[in-house]
């Protein structure tokens, strides 16, 4: 028999996270701080919502966009939040901001046509580039820098063939965050080298000390910019699947015909939630959110302080809920030193390799958990590392 | 006060929680968590500290009541007095006094049914200024001190991208 599996995606390699997640799977008793999702439950009032309308009959499709409701209530609230207008003609609902990545890439990409992706970044990028047809250019990020992009890099990683770029801040798995100015630094570069921003701001919420800046509220770039963002961290959604992709009609129309043809609709039930989320967060002054990053933002600095009082150097992470020390004091790399300590203290932490190139020292430990977990997952590592309680 | 609140929110979650813990959540010195938790300590703020149980699982057979209690108010001293009489017995665990029907609520634990049938009937019962009373047995507790005892949700994968 002939394999009928295409070359394109036999050579894609497993996420990396796989072997992890068997391992941890079968032991009894570990600790976890491996997970990329809140700990917080969907707040009541926006499950109830999703409950209620499948009640009264919201069981059909929606508009191939999404409920017009909802689209303007997006908009209502990027403009409120990030000082980003988009008509709600120009946002499409998609099966959370996983498939808002996946149709824009099949949008834009040519076979041949370079694709930029930050690295270490969230796993799925690069695959999907591929899958698209296109050809990802891995932009090696520097812990120094704060793991954020520079026109150096840039230009650097730029040729004729780059066509776009992914920018994944508040970033998964670093925690690091672009500022104003940061963006400002690179928009130059960009229209230089008139590339598209495929811009992830899924943890926009979740931001330390100053609050996100989207590229797209940005002198010139709104226009060259596809805005994706979703529910899942900012309203404990996960589950829900639901997201979204903003751009000017000439791009998002083209993103709407891959949606349509192999999504139809995003679940009505999570569009009723999700409008219910946008609405009772308007309401509130986005007061649920706002106490959510809160305790999130308690985690930080505990975890921060014990990380590098361990001796693990760890870079002020301010967004996302990750933290991503070094290991290299210990003479490990993360591969190993997560190996290690699963093995020893039956603490679960993802190895930065996971997330492409320039994380091999490092770890990804998340603090999508209780403080209380949070401490005993410390006193493990303490005990790994021989490091006991000073009198 | 602002700085307390969120110091009490983390001793109500967790009061074993080192002063060294709570130095590095708050962004604190340690020297100054201790001082801050003294000071609410001493003055009262903090009543104290103890441990919520699960009945259920330690497999303890108390039996736990809520009394609806109507007084007649006393001349001068108004509910106080006869509260105050109320909780010197030791089975009394909390004492409450409310608006609307009934006016003191008295929640008390005891070994059996029996053990409360006879305090409500030979004790509570037998002070003067007690009208009527109203026991109601509490037959299962949801949540406690704001802790959700039943088990509801599913999990979370261990590893996630």
């Amino acid at each position: 028999m002939r394999d009928f599996v295409s070359k394109r995606i036999r050579e894609i390699a497993p996420s990396g996270i796989r072997k992890f997640f068997d391992i941890v799977s079968e032991m009894k008793d570990a600790i976890s701080l491996g997970v990329g999702e809140p700990d917080f439950g969907t707040p009541w009032e926006i499950s109830e919502a999703g409950i209620r309308s499948v009640q009264r009959g919201f069981t059909h499709y929606t508009s191939n966009k999404g409920m017009p409701k909802l689209r303007e209530e997006i908009a209502r609230y990027l403009a409120s939040r990030y000082r980003v207008h988009y008509d709600k003609e120009e946002i499409v609902v998609t099966v959370g901001a996983s498939e808002a990545i996946d149709i824009t890439l099949r949008a834009v990409c040519d076979p041949g046509d370079e694709v930029l992706v930050p690295m270490p970044s969230y796993v799925s990028y690069a695959p999907c580039v591929t899958m698209a047809g296109g050809t990802p250019v891995g932009v090696e990020c520097r812990e120094e820098n704060g793991f954020i992009v520079t026109p150096d890099l840039l230009k650097k990683a730029i040729t004729p063939k780059t066509k776009a770029i992914i920018l994944p801040y508040p970033n998964n798995p670093t925690g690091g965050i672009m500022t104003r100015a940061q963006l400002e630094d690179i928009r130059q570069t960009i229209l230089e080298n008139d590339l598209l921003v495929i811009s992830d701001e899924i943890y926009s919420e979740l931001t330390y000390g100053g609050k996100h800046v989207s590229i797209a509220s940005l002198e010139g770039m709104r226009e060259r910019t596809v805005l994706l963002n979703g529910f899942s961290k900012a309203f404990a959604m996960t589950g829900w699947r639901i997201g979204y992709a903003c751009a000017p009609r000439e791009i998002l129309d083209q993103i709407l015909k891959v949606h349509q043809f192999t999504i139809m609709c995003a679940p009505t039930m999570a569009q009723h939630a999700a409008l219910a989320a946008l609405e009772t967060g308007r309401e509130s002054n986005y007061e649920a959110v706002e106490e959510m990053r809160a305790e999130y933002d308690c985690r930080r600095r505990y975890l921060l302080h014990e990380f590098n009082a361990m001796g693990l150097k760890c870079f002020e992470a301010k967004g996302a809920f990750y933290l991503f020390p070094s290991v290299a004091s210990t003479g490990m790399n993360g591969d190993e030193f997560a190996s290690a300590l699963l093995k020893a203290q039956k603490v679960a932490v993802v190895p930065g390799s996971a997330f492409g190139k320039g994380g091999e020292n490092n770890i990804r430990v998340s603090y999508a958990y209780s403080l209380d977990e949070l401490e005993k997952a410390i006193e493990r590592i303490k005990k790994f590392l021989n490091i006991g309680e000073e009198v | 006060m602002d700085k307390n609140k969120e110091l009490l929110g983390l001793l109500t979650q967790d009061c074993r929680r080192s002063a060294k813990q709570l130095a590095a959540i708050l962004g604190e010195s340690e020297a100054e968590v201790k001082n801050r938790v003294a000071q609410l300590e001493s003055s009262g703020a903090i009543v104290k500290y103890s441990a919520i149980l699960n009945d259920e699982m330690l497999d303890r057979d108390s039996v736990h009541a809520m009394i609806e209690v109507k007084v007649t108010p006393q001349k001068s001293k108004g509910f106080d007095a006869i509260a105050e009489e109320i909780c010197r017995y030791p089975e009394v665990k909390s004492v409450y006094l409310f608006s609307g029907d009934f006016d003191l609520a008295v929640f008390i634990e005891g070994k059996s049914l029996r053990s409360i049938s006879l305090f409500v009937s030979e004790k509570l019962s037998a002070i003067e200024s007690v009208l009527s009373t109203a026991t109601h047995f509490i037959l299962k507790k949801y949540k406690v001190e704001g802790v959700v005892t039943t088990k509801t949700g599913g999990g979370r994968l261990p590893v996630q991208p």
